[in-house]
C-alpha cells in the first residue's frame, strides 16, 4: 500500500475557493439532487486515475492530494471535509472546515462558534469543485448532519462514508446509496454475530422495564450526539409521554436538535439534588456515567446501556449493565455487507473495527478489499476504558460533594493494534471533550 | 418461546433477589398454561430430556456460516452458545437486499412458526436422536436472536440464570397468598407443567395432594450470636452441640402405594440431592424425616471440609468415589416418625426421640451430633475454644463452633428469632494490602466494593506483594464510601473495570482480612486460596510495609488439621 504520497499538483489555494458553489447561496433545500445512477463510463476516461491518486493516507487521516484536503483528521490540517459531528471525526483545530450546515452547528456547539478559521457549508447532493476534484456530499443515516463524501476525477469516484447505518432514525436524513468505484467503509461491528435487531423492540423492555420497577430509575447510557437524542425519538414513538430527564452533557446538543425541528417532548436537566426523587424516570447520560458518582443518588438504579456492543454479553457484564438496548448508530454486518454490493464498487477500504472480517468477506465475494487499520477513530464507545493509558487524569475524579460530575475526560479510541504501515500515529485523547466519543 | 427467552436473558443481568423475583412473578402472571409450568420445570431442573451436545449445534452452524467468519466471531465472543445464536443465518434475511435500498425486514416469504416453550419441550421428549438436528435447525430458523441463545441453553442444559429452585417456587408462591413454605410442600408430588399447583396459588382449584410418601420439610435455621448476646440468654434454658462444617441435609424415607421404599435426601433449600449421594440413601431404613450434616468420615475420623468438597459437585459417582470418600450423615434434629409429625415438640423432647431412632437403626453411616454438657457460657466459651477437651476427640478439625438451641424450642421452618443461635469459632486474621479495587454489580456498580488484596514475600526482585485473595463485603455501608474513595483516588492503572492502586512498603492501605480456612491451590500465584475472606478491619492506622508475610499463612496452612483455636497464640 502506498502511503504518503505527495500532492503532486500545482499549489491549491488555501481557502476553499475553488469550490463551484459559492458560500453565499447554499442553503438546506436548495440542493438538487444528482441522479445517483450516472455511472461511470470508463470509455470516457481521458487517462484513468489509479484510487490513490484521489485518496491516499496519511498520519493525519486520508487525504486527496488533488483537492488538497483531508477527510476527518485527526490532527490540524489545512483544509478539512468533516463527515460528522463526532469528536473522533471532527476535531477542532483545522484551519478551514467544510461540512454539512447540521455538521458544522454541532462542531460550533462543541468546540466553539470560532472552531476553525473559516467554514464552509456544502449543501447535499450538490456537486462541489474543490482543487482538481468534484467533492458531493450525500446522507449517510449515522447522526444529524452526518454525510458521506464522495470525490470524483478522472471518470474514478472514490466514496468516503464516515460511519453509516441503514437501519431507520427519526433524528436523521436516511442513507442513500451512491455508486462508487472505490468504497471506503467503517467495521465496527464488521463481525457476522452483530445484528442489531429493531429498535422499536429495545424501546419496548425499557418501557416494560419501567412499567415493571416504578420504584427505581432507569438510567440509560447513550453518547451525547445522535444516539442519545434517537433514543428520545424513539420513547416519543413508543407513546412515552413523561419528562425524560437529561444528563449536563447532553443539554446543548439536544437543545440543537431540538432547534432542528425534532421533535423530543420536555428534556429537563437533572438538578443533582433531586435525584433521589426520580423513581420511576427514565434519566438520559454519557456512558462513563451510568457507573460513576453521579449516578448513586437516584432511587435504586436500574442501569441500561444503548449501543451495538449490548448484542454481547459478555460486554454488557464487563460495564455491569442490567439492561442492555441493542440500539446503534452503526451498520450491522448484514447492512455493511449489503451497502458494499450496492455501491457497485469493485474495490472497498475498511478504516477501522473488526477490519479483517469484513476484508474476508469482500474477498470471498470477488471484491477487492484492503484493510487501512486507521488509528484514532473511536467504535461506539468500546475504547472508552480500554484505551486509558495508565495515570490518564490521575484517576482523582471529583468527590461527591453534592454536584454533578462532568463525565471525565477519556480518551477516542486506541485500541486497534497499530499497523505497522502507520509510521507516525496521531497522539489520542487531546483534544477529547468527553461529550461521550464516538458513537 | 421468545418469551422465555427474554425472561431469561433479562434474569442473567439481575443481580438483586427481588427483583429477579418481581422478573418471575411478572412472567409466571402474564404467561399461559401450559409455558410458564414448563418454565417452571427448566428453572428447578425439573424436565427429564436428553439433553443435545454442543457438538450437534456446531455441527449445524458450520453448515450454514464460513468457517473463517465463524472463528473470528467465536474468538470475539467467547461463548459458543452466544456465538451460534448471534452467527445463525436466519432465512429470509440475507446479506445481500434488493438494490433498492428496501429496508431487508420486506420479504414475503411467511414468517416461519415461532415454537412455543412446550412444543419445544413436548417434542425433545420424543424426538429421536436422528431428527433432533433437523427440529433444532427448524427453531433456530424460526427464533430471534435471544430466542436461539435461550433455545441452546435449554437444550444443552446448561442454563444457568442464577435462579435457585427456591427462588422459582417462592415466585410462584407470590402468585397468590401462599407461603413459599407451603408449595415446597406439595413439590415433589408434582409433575410439569404444575397446571394445579398454578391453579391453586391463582385461587382457582384445591390444594394439590403431595403424591411424594418422602416430602421435603423446609429447614429450621438459626441466627448468628455475638458476644454481647449472652447477657440476655439464660444458660440453663439451652442445649449445646457442636457445629459441624459440612453440608446440611434433610433425609426422608416412606413408601410408595405400591409398598416399597422411597428414600430421598434433600439440601437446605429443599433440592433433591439423593442421586449424589446412593450410599447414604442406602442407610435410610427407617420411616421419617431427619435433620443432620453430611460429613466425610474415613476410619471412624471425620474430614475437613477440604475433603468433603472434592465428593461434592461431581457428575459421576463411581464406586471408587463413594469408597474414597465415604458419606457419613451427622444427625442432630427429627421432623417426622412415621406419620408423626414432631415438629411442634420440645426441642429436648424430640432430641430423646432421635437418640431412640439412631439406637434403632444401627447404621455406622448414621449417628448422633453429641451435646456438649455446660452449665455456664464461660463453660461453653471453653469447650467452644478447644472441642477436643470436651470430648470432640480427633473429629475437632470438621468443628466450626457450637449451636445452641433453646431446649423448648419447637421446629419451625425458616430463621424464626429466639430459638437456634450459632455461635461460629473466631475466624482467622491476616493483615494485607489492598492492590486491585473492582466494580460491584448491581446497587454497587458505581463503587469499587470487590478488593483484591496480598501479603508481603521474598520475590526474585526484593520485597514483594502476592495477591491472597478478594473480598467484597464485611464493611458497612460508610466504610465503602471510604474504600470506594480510596480507590479512585488511588488508582495507578485500569484495566477494564478494575483498578490498580497505589501500594507499596511506604504506601498504601491495609485490610484486616478474616477467613475461616485456607487450602493449597494451583490457580492462585500465591498457592494459598482463602475461603469465605472478608474485611474484618479496615486499617488506616496501620503502614502497608507492617503487613503480614506469606509464611503466616504457610503456617497456618501446615498447623492446618491440629489447628484448633487460630488465635490463641495471638492473644496470648
Amino acid at each position: 500500500m502506498s502511503r504518503f504520497r505527495h500532492p503532486i499538483l500545482s499549489p491549491i489555494p488555501d481557502c476553499l475557493a475553488a469550490s463551484e458553489a459559492s458560500a453565499g447561496n447554499l442553503g438546506r433545500d436548495r440542493a438538487i439532487p444528482q441522479p445517483d445512477t450516472d455511472r461511470l463510463n470508463p470509455i470516457s476516461k481521458p487517462m484513468a486515475l489509479r484510487s490513490t491518486d484521489i485518496l491516499t493516507q496519511t498520519p493525519q487521516g486520508l487525504y486527496c492530494p488533488l483537492g488538497d484536503f483531508h477527510i476527518d483528521p485527526v490532527r490540524p490540517v489545512k483544509r478539512a471535509l468533516i463527515t460528522h459531528g463526532h469528536s473522533d471525526h471532527a476535531r477542532s483545530g483545522h484551519r478551514s472546515v467544510m461540512a454539512t450546515r447540521e455538521t458544522l452547528r454541532i462542531m460550533g456547539v462543541r468546540y466553539g462558534e470560532d472552531f476553525a478559521d473559516s467554514t464552509q457549508e456544502a449543501s447535499l447532493r450538490e456537486s462541489l469543485r474543490v482543487g482538481d476534484v468534484t467533492v458531493r456530499f450525500t446522507p449517510a443515516g449515522h447522526v444529524l448532519g452526518s454525510a458521506q463524501i464522495s470525490i470524483e476525477a478522472g471518470g474514478t469516484r472514490v466514496v468516503v462514508s464516515g460511519d453509516y447505518k441503514r437501519a431507520e432514525d427519526p433524528t436523521c436524513l436516511p442513507y442513500e446509496v451512491v455508486p462508487c468505484d472505490v468504497f471506503i467503509t467503517e467495521a465496527t461491528f464488521g463481525l457476522p454475530v452483530f445484528r442489531h435487531p429493531d429498535t422499536r423492540g429495545e424501546v419496548r423492555k425499557l418501557l416494560d422495564s419501567v412499567a415493571l420497577f416504578p420504584e427505581r430509575a432507569h438510567i440509560v447510557g447513550a453518547y451525547a450526539l445522535g444516539k442519545a437524542q434517537r433514543v428520545m425519538a424513539l420513547l416519543r414513538e413508543e407513546g412515552y409521554d413523561q419528562p425524560i430527564h437529561l444528563h449536563g452533557a447532553m443539554e446543548r446538543l439536544t437543545e440543537l436538535y431540538k432547534s432542528e425541528g425534532i421533535p423530543l417532548g420536555e428534556t429537563p436537566k437533572v438538578v443533582a439534588a433531586e435525584r433521589s426523587k426520580l423513581a420511576g424516570a427514565i434519566v438520559i447520560c454519557p456512558p462513563s456515567s451510568i457507573q460513576d458518582l453521579w449516578s448513586r443518588r437516584f432511587p435504586d438504579p436500574v442501569t441500561c446501556f444503548a449501543s451495538g456492543w449490548m448484542r454481547v454479553r459478555g460486554r454488557a457484564r464487563q460495564k455491569g449493565v442490567e439492561l442492555p438496548l441493542v440500539i446503534s448508530d452503526h451498520s450491522d454486518w448484514d447492512d455493511l455487507c449489503r451497502t458494499i454490493q450496492e455501491t457497485g464498487a469493485g474495490e472497498v477500504w475498511v478504516t477501522h473495527g473488526q477490519e479483517d472480517a469484513l476484508v474476508h468477506w469482500c474477498t470471498t465475494h470477488g471484491i477487492r478489499a484492503r484493510p487501512l487499520h486507521m488509528l484514532g477513530y473511536g467504535d461506539e464507545g468500546e475504547a472508552e476504558e480500554a484505551a486509558h493509558p495508565p495515570l490518564e487524569g490521575e484517576g482523582r475524579e471529583r468527590s461527591e460533594r453534592g454536584g454533578v460530575e462532568t463525565p471525565s475526560s477519556k480518551s477516542a479510541g486506541a485500541n486497534h493494534p497499530t499497523s505497522a504501515l502507520q509510521a507516525d500515529p496521531p497522539p489520542q485523547g487531546k483534544d477529547e471533550s468527553g461529550q461521550g466519543g464516538a458513537a | 418461546m421468545n418469551r422465555f427467552a427474554a425472561l431469561l436473558d433479562r434474569l442473567g443481568y439481575e443481580p438483586r433477589r427481588n427483583a429477579k423475583l418481581r422478573l418471575l412473578t411478572d412472567y409466571f402472571r402474564h404467561t399461559p398454561d401450559p409455558d410458564r409450568g414448563y418454565a417452571l420445570a427448566a428453572m428447578t431442573g425439573a424436565l427429564m430430556f436428553k439433553e443435545a451436545k454442543p457438538g450437534l449445534i456446531r455441527g449445524l452452524v458450520e453448515e450454514r456460516t464460513d468457517p473463517e467468519l465463524f472463528r473470528m466471531s467465536y474468538h470475539y465472543v467467547g461463548d459458543l452458545a452466544e456465538t451460534v445464536a448471534l452467527i445463525w443465518p436466519a432465512p429470509g434475511h440475507e446479506s445481500v437486499a434488493p438494490a433498492d435500498g428496501a429496508p431487508t425486514i420486506g420479504h414475503n416469504n411467511p414468517p416461519p412458526h415461532v415454537p412455543t416453550l412446550t412444543e419445544v419441550i413436548e417434542t425433545l421428549a420424543t424426538t429421536s436422536k436422528s431428527d433432533l438436528p433437523a427440529r433444532v435447525a427448524g427453531w433456530m430458523d424460526a427464533l430471534d436472536e435471544t430466542g436461539r441463545w435461550a433455545l441452546i441453553k435449554l437444550i444443552t442444559r446448561e442454563l444457568r440464570v442464577g435462579v435457585s429452585a427456591r427462588l422459582a417456587k417462592t415466585a410462584v408462591a407470590q402468585l397468590g397468598q401462599i407461603e413459599p413454605d407451603e408449595v415446597e410442600l406439595v413439590w415433589h408430588g408434582l409433575e410439569a407443567p404444575y397446571e394445579d399447583l398454578f391453579a391453586w396459588v391463582e385461587g382457582r382449584g384445591e390444594k394439590p395432594e403431595s403424591g411424594n410418601p418422602a416430602p421435603f420439610r423446609p429447614s429450621m435455621l438459626s441466627h448468628p450470636l455475638e458476644d454481647e448476646d449472652f447477657a440476655k440468654l439464660e444458660a440453663s434454658e439451652f442445649l449445646a452441640e457442636w457445629k459441624w462444617d459440612g453440608i446440611r441435609l434433610q433425609a426422608a424415607s416412606g413408601h410408595g402405594s405400591d409398598g416399597r421404599p422411597v428414600r430421598r435426601i434433600y439440601s437446605r433449600t429443599g433440592e433433591d440431592v439423593s442421586r449424589a449421594f446412593p450410599d447414604l440413601v442406602e442407610a435410610l431404613d427407617f420411616e421419617g424425616a431427619i435433620d443432620g450434616e453430611l460429613l466425610i468420615v474415613r476410619e471412624g475420623r471425620v474430614q475437613t471440609f477440604n475433603v468433603l468438597q472434592q465428593r461434592l459437585n461431581r457428575k459421576a459417582v463411581t464406586p471408587k468415589l463413594i469408597a474414597e470418600f465415604p458419606a457419613h450423615l451427622r444427625v442432630y434434629d427429627i421432623l417426622f416418625e412415621g406419620e408423626e409429625d414432631l415438629r411442634p415438640l420440645p426441642f429436648a423432647e424430640r432430641r430423646r426421640r432421635l437418640e431412640a431412632l439412631v439406637a434403632r437403626l444401627d447404621d455406622p453411616r448414621i449417628d448422633l451430633s453429641p451435646m456438649v454438657p455446660f452449665e455456664t457460657w464461660e463453660d461453653l466459651a471453653a469447650a467452644r475454644s478447644d472441642p477436643a477437651s470436651v470430648g470432640a476427640g480427633p473429629d475437632a478439625d470438621a468443628i466450626e463452633g457450637c449451636m445452641i438451641k433453646r431446649a423448648s424450642s419447637p421446629y419451625l421452618p425458616g430463621r424464626p428469632k429466639g430459638y437456634w443461635y450459632k455461635w461460629k469459632r473466631d475466624p482467622y486474621l491476616v493483615d494485607a494490602v489492598m492492590m486491585y479495587g473492582q466494580r460491584g454489580h448491581g446497587k454497587r456498580s458505581s463503587f469499587y466494593s470487590d478488593y483484591t488484596f496480598g501479603v508481603w514475600r521474598e520475590g526474585p526482585g526484593g520485597e514483594e506483594l502476592v495477591p491472597v485473595g478478594k473480598a467484597y463485603h464485611g464493611f458497612t455501608d460508610e466504610e465503602l464510601v471510604k474504600l470506594d474513595r480510596f480507590v479512585r483516588n488511588h488508582t495507578v492503572k485500569r484495566f477494564g473495570p478494575v483498578r490498580e492502586v497505589e501500594y507499596g512498603k511506604d504506601k498504601g492501605l491495609v485490610l484486616e482480612v478474616a477467613f475461616e480456612g485456607l487450602q493449597r491451590s494451583t490457580r492462585h500465584k500465591s498457592g494459598v486460596a482463602m475461603r469465605f475472606p472478608r474485611i474484618n478491619r479496615i486499617r488506616w492506622d496501620k503502614p502497608a510495609a507492617e503487613a503480614d508475610r506469606i509464611e503466616t499463612l504457610e503456617k497456618i496452612l501446615e498447623r492446618g488439621e491440629q489447628e484448633v483455636h487460630p488465635l490463641k497464640d495471638q492473644e496470648a
